[in-house]
């Protein structure tokens, strides 16, 4: 990026005057924003102003600055976006008291995240652009084209919401007040993010309606006991900031290379063969089963290895399914499983209709608490002993199945196991040796 | 050497080589990993990688950043994809180039989380108002993953669009086994496509002739006054009803794409001279297709087969050659045939069969086996 001396500018509007009705109060307000502006000495290629939709929406087509008009309700993600890619920008947002409501969702996360930007509410109590339809901020009782019977209900404290949920700059004024852009220009400057609700009127709709007047506007500060003025100011630590100090910490060019298997045993196998195991979640079936698939690897064989689990983790069936193949696997499925091993009851259970599929040519592993197992297929009991922990006996199990089937050397499982993390291989390679043994 | 590895790995190592910077997502299985693990990588790489506090949020914190200069992906499912839409509509209409993973799950509504499926495809082309297109690709393998994120983000810059990156549950979860080279780096002859971040003329940031030239972008911070919106504009970035102006914006925002059509189509063209049946699928089940050519070449029968990598626009050229020396054509996809829709508009003689499937398993070899 290039950098400017920064020549202070007279002002930050263009040419083009507001297009807002007689005596609506968005321009005023942008007035105030543009003296702010100047005043703050900004450099114009820094300040991106981010509207929302409505009236208030087409206010940055009258400014010099940057600018960027998005989707109703959506402003305070793009100035986000903008504030995390570019820190260094003043980024404002413009928005109605309508995209307080559709996205009031999104300013609550902005507060709570403290990201650097600075929201104005053109808080006129509806709709402007739409027909003066009521909205989250509609006082009781009032009429707008769609609140007939007087609203029912109660306006949304826009700064208490922001300033509850950790807002580092909260402010309510109206477009009245003679130091509107001496409190813009100040949540300018703070770095966390800023919101001014500012109250003004709809002389279109609302004012008529409601025969309102700024006396009225007092008057419905006053009855919801609503405070005006700076309501919050605390020096809390900005996120695009607090992101990029953490992030300098960290060990630079870390990106996780991929795990190198480099075939060093052979393999005795002629074809894709499909290996299902059943067991419970929780219990390392997965791990099992890619533990058996990087031995297979590192034995020159293609592998892969297929999960099927509930939504929960920790509870209810786990099923692996793993191919084995000398050539590169396109399809990592199989129509039906050439050998099955069984972990536990739920296990047993989910694997019954691959049990059902399999005939008199494939093999079936259980374990000597499953009882006997109902299938055509040749059934082997793998007693582990007693010496394996629960938390090894499915790497045991899976040990001693495969060296059963013999398509790869047992070296090649004991090889595999010592790539498993550092906080879970001395178990591993105990249960893979246990296993290895059992068979 | 070799990796044991997965789609959804191949696709984060896909978006580091291509310089992605910003990464913003909300979690969803079964695009979750890639949300966890660019977010472990990217304060690495000196990038930016954040969980939202909603789809609309995650998609929207993209667009602010894409056009701040970052290299910027989402990734999601089906259910966020619903939540994109609109924002979809606003990169198409503001010329942003972004990259959207949509890791499809059985489908509708919740659908099934743990489930493939392949329903999406329409979908992502018809997602948001309006019928302007996108660009759709669809990896077959973990390789696939890898190269089409590469080439996703250089036709998101080049296009200045959403390009969208279409897997599914099995080939971002299935773990297997790759060649090293599959994943690796290509070197600077397999980059293509010109970065087009150059400074846009000032106060000028779109251009809609010729029509289908593709405007330099400019952002944030780089020059003043850039300025962007989601109304109908003229090539000031300023709100227009001008029926002329905003006449040559749309013609602009689909011959973009559409003049391009062809360079666009990326496909795998395996036809047998003699062949009276083609396969046609994309994504996942082409897997499964290319063992079912191998085991029926083995047994002596002719087949041709065609896997798509361009989903949209629609290869259609590549479609028309392939179509053409066949009588009976199989389009096997995970939904209720909605890319057959597609091979049925261009074939003209050609008998058209769906092999599809909805219950959450793959379309298997011996399916592709049984249809022909
Ligand atoms: C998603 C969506 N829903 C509805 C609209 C229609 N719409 C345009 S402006 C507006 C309300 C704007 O009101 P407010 O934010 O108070 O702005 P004002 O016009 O009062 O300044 C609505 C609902 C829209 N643009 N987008
Ligand atoms: S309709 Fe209301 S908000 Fe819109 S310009 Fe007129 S007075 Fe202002
Ligand atoms: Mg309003």
């Amino acid at each position: 990026m290039s950098s400017t001396t920064i020549t202070p500018l007279g002002t930050f509007r263009n040419e083009t005057p507001y297009p807002f009705c007689p005596g609506c109060g968005h321009g005023p307000i942008l007035d105030r924003l543009n003296e702010a502006l100047v005043r703050l000495e900004l450099d114009p290629r820094r300040v991106v102003l981010v509207s929302d939709i409505g009236c208030s929406g087409l206010s940055d087509q009258y400014f010099a600055t940057s600018a960027f008009h998005g989707l109703h309700g959506r402003s305070v993600t793009y100035a986000t976006g903008i504030k995390l890619a570019r820190p260094e920008l003043t980024v404002v947002v413009l928005m109605g008291d309508g995209g307080t409501g559709i996205g009031g969702h999104h300013l609550i996360n902005a507060a709570r995240r403290n990201i650097g930007i600075t929201v104005l509410v053109f808080n006129n109590f509806n709709f402007g652009m739409t027909g003066g339809q009521h909205s989250t901020t509609t006082p009781l009782g009032a009429l707008t084209s769609t609140t007939p019977l007087g609203n029912l209900e109660r306006p949304l404290d826009i700064c208490g919401t922001v300033a509850a949920n950790g807002a580092a700059y909260v402010c309510r004024a109206t477009s009245f007040d003679g130091d509107l852009a001496d409190r813009i220009a100040e949540a300018i400057r703070r770095p966390g993010f800023a919101l001014l609700d500012v109250w003004e009127l709809c002389t279109a709709y609302f004012l008529p309606a409601n025969r309102w007047s700024k006396k009225s506007l007092e008057a419905t500060l006053g009855e919801l006991d609503f405070a005006t003025g700076v309501l919050r100011d605390e020096p809390v630590g900005e996120y695009a900031a607090a992101y990029r100090e953490r992030a300098a910490g960290l060990a630079t060019g870390g990106r996780d290379e991929l795990e190198a298997l480099e075939p060093r045993f052979s393999a005795r196998l002629d074809r894709k063969i499909s290996v299902t195991l059943g067991g419970s979640a929780g219990a390392k079936v997965g791990s099992a089963a890619r533990l058996a698939a990087r031995a297979a690897v590192l034995s020159g064989l293609w592998a892969a290895e297929r999960s099927d689990y509930p939504v929960t983790v920790k509870s209810g069936y786990s099923v692996s399914e793993l191919i084995l193949a000398p050539e590169p696997i396109d399809h990592a499925g199989a129509e039906r499983p050439d050998v099955i091993g069984l972990l536990s009851a739920e296990g047993l259970r989910k694997a019954r209709p691959l049990l059902a599929r399999m005939d008199e040519r494939g093999r079936v592993f259980t374990l000597p608490r499953l009882g006997p197992v109902e299938t055509r297929s040749a059934v082997e009991t793998l007693d582990l002993g007693a010496q394996v922990p629960r938390t090894g006996v499915a790497l045991a199990f899976v040990a001693a199945l495969f060296k059963r089937l013999g398509c790869f050397p047992p070296e090649a499982f004991a090889a595999a196991a010592s790539l498993l993390p550092d906080s879970y291989r001395r178990e591993g390679e105990r249960a893979v040796a246990a296993g290895l043994e059992a068979a | 050497m070799r990796h044991f590895t997965n789609g959804s790995t191949a696709i984060v190592r896909g978006a580091l080589a291509s310089g992605c910077d910003f990464f913003a997502g909300y979690p969803i299985t079964p695009a979750s990993p890639i949300l966890m693990q660019l977010l472990h990588e990217l304060p690495r790489a000196g990038g930016v990688g954040i969980q939202a506090e909603d789809e609309i949020a995650a998609i929207g914190m993209c667009i602010g950043a894409a056009m701040s200069g970052a290299r910027a992906m989402t990734a999601t499912s089906g259910p966020g994809i619903s939540l994109y839409s609109e924002n979809i509509g606003l990169a198409i209409m503001g010329e942003v180039p972004l990259v959207i993973v949509d890791v499809q799950r059985l489908g509708p509504a919740t659908g099934g989380a743990t489930t493939v499926g392949q329903g999406d495809v329409q979908f992502v082309r018809w997602g948001t108002s309006g019928g302007y297109p996108i660009i759709a690709l669809a990896p077959s393998s973990i390789g696939e993953c890898y190269a089409l994120t590469r080439r996703a983000f250089d036709l998101a810059e080049r296009f200045r669009v959403p390009v969208f990156l279409l897997t599914d549950k099995e080939l971002n979860t299935t773990n297997n086994t790759i060649d090293a080279g599959e994943c690796a780096e290509p070197d600077a002859a397999a980059a293509h496509g010109a970065p087009i971040r150059e400074p846009a003329p000032a106060g000028e940031p779109y251009r809609y002739e010729p029509a289908a030239e593709v405007p330099p972008m400019a952002c944030y911070g780089d020059v003043p006054g850039l300025r962007f919106t989601g109304s109908t504009h003229d090539e000031r970035a300023f709100i227009t009803k001008d029926a002329e102006t905003v006449e040559r914006l749309n013609r602009h925002l689909e011959a973009k794409i559409e003049a391009h059509r062809t360079a666009l189509e990326l496909a795998t063209v395996d036809l047998e001279p003699g062949a009276e049946t083609l396969w046609i699928s994309y994504g996942v089940t082409a897997g499964a297709m290319r063992e079912a050519v191998r085991a029926a070449r083995a047994a002596g029968r002719k087949i041709s087969a065609l896997t798509l990598q361009t989903l949209w626009p629609v290869p259609e050229s590549t479609l028309r050659h392939a179509l053409g020396g066949a009588r009976r054509v199989v389009v096997a996809e995970l939904n209720l045939g909605q890319y057959r829709l597609e091979v049925e508009r261009l074939a003209r003689h050609q008998e058209v069969i769906g092999l599809n499937r909805v219950d959450g398993g793959l379309i298997g070899p011996d399916q592709f086996l049984e249809a022909a």
